[in-house]
């Protein structure tokens, strides 16, 4: 039988949460026997080649990149997991959430007491996404069907979810696996 | 009057003192009903509604409600359960709690309540409302994103303090902490030793130059569930 497959992305995030599923040790090697890789910064492959079993997402949607990705990995992913406080509910980069994007851009690229800009511009060539207007947590984009909080979910988090998923048994995090920060 | 008399919480007996509320009899018996607002030695203020029980059928707050004899009292069921996780998710979107890097997080009684519920993920709409961070006082800040209106401060402050240093201004999503009728927390008597700075369930209010102090595995609710301290006193 084929191995299930597994997809990840970051979008607005740190690579902290890429890092903590690298954090699952030596499993790493169980890991490589349960499941085979698609669509992922891991193994850098960029475009869908198959259907996967589950998704993680890491990070919020900042820009319309972020959305268009999220949406396609909707598209291709049997389970789809928000892993993180940035795809849980936008973190740090949803800092910027209680401001007007105007503001942010001329305090980044204008106003800011360290900024150099003799030209005055804001960047807005068109291979830069646009950024959208506050930052979205991922389920307020598409459909999630489980959330890892966490920042970042310790390792034994997402492995004890991935193993779970895989081998078709219910998703019950411990009180302990449960945590925000 | 002044005997004792009995009710039950999910079908439990509880022995109640006359003058007590549902919350201190079963507090008193190990029996823990979820509560964000009440404190034990502050005046309840009955605002957050996460103590709500079915009593005699009917939802009543168990912090405000007054023990009686023979009420049949639900605490721990799906339904009621159901609807804390509604009232602790809705805290959540209305404000702006961003857990990895708050000072009170680990310490935090909503944060706690979310763990205990089981909360992974809101499920309303975030609301990013405009807060205002007091830093002025050189002892304390207020951080108003983080506030959850539980009134404890302004209680603790009027009757532990003899101060009067917190008011509620504004009403409905407008209702805010003010200091002093909107004076800087700086000119007020306020004191980083006050009972109304150290009662804030959350990190609204914080004492400065104290972050962190706790390293991460040993704060208060990181093994166990807010509440279990009541639990491990049931007989
Ligand atoms: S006050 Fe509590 S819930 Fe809010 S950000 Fe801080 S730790 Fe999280
Ligand atoms: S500042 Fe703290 S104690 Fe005061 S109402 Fe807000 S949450 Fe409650
Ligand atoms: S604890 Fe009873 S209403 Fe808040």
């Amino acid at each position: 039988m084929a191995k299930p497959k597994v997809a990840t992305a970051s979008l607005a995030g740190c690579f902290g949460c890429h890092m903590s599923v690298l954090d699952i040790d030596d499993r790493i090697l169980k890991l490589v026997e349960l499941v085979e890789f698609n669509k992922s910064p891991i193994n850098d492959i960029k475009k869908f080649t198959d259907r996967c079993a589950v998704g993680l997402i890491e990070g919020g949607c900042c820009n319309e990149e972020n959305v268009r990705v999220l949406q396609d990995f909707r598209k291709n992913c049997d389970v789809l997991i928000s892993v993180g406080e940035c795809a849980i509910m936008g973190g740090i980069p949803a800092m910027r959430n209680t401001i007007p994007l105007k503001e942010c851009l001329d305090e980044a690229y204008l106003n800011g007491p360290t900024v150099y800009n003799p030209a005055k511009k804001i960047p807005a060539d068109k291979e830069i996404p646009l950024l959208l207007n506050r930052v979205y947590a991922c389920h307020e984009v598409v459909k999630m069907d489980y959330h890892l909080p966490g920042c970042p979910p310790p390792a034994d988090t997402i492995w004890e979810a991935l193993v779970a998923l895989l081998t078709g048994k219910p998703l019950k995090l411990s009180y302990e696996l449960i945590k925000y920060d | 009057m002044s005997a004792t008399f009995t009710f039950t919480i999910d079908g439990k007996e509880i022995k109640g003192q006359p003058g007590q509320t549902i919350m201190e009899a079963a507090e008193a018996a190990g029996v823990y009903i979820p509560r964000l607002c009440y404190s034990k030695d502050l005046r309840p203020h009955g605002s957050c509604r996460v103590c709500t029980c079915m009593v005699n059928g009917r939802p009543q707050a168990a912090c405000t409600q007054p023990a009686a004899e023979g009420m049949v009292v639900e605490n721990n069921t799906d339904e009621l359960q159901a609807i804390r996780r509604d009232l602790v998710e809705m805290l959540f979107v209305e404000g702006n709690h961003f857990c990895p890097f708050c000072e009170k997080s680990g310490n935090c009684e909503l944060q706690a309540m979310a763990y205990r519920l089981g909360i992974t993920a809101p499920k309303f709409p975030y609301l990013w409302p405009d807060r205002s961070v007091d830093a002025s006082h050189p002892e304390v800040f207020i951080d108003r994103n983080r506030c959850i209106l539980c009134g404890r401060c302004v209680n603790a402050s009027k009757d532990a303090d003899g101060k009067n240093v917190f008011q509620f201004v504004g009403r409905g999503e407008h209702k805010r902490v003010a200091v002093n009728a909107e004076a800087n927390l700086a000119d007020t008597d306020l004191k980083g030793t006050d009972r109304a700075v150290a009662v804030c369930p959350v990190g609204a209010i914080l004492v400065k130059h104290k972050g962190y102090a706790t390293p991460v595995g040993r704060r208060s609710y990181d093994q166990k569930p807010i509440g279990s301290e009541i639990e491990s006193k049931r007989k």
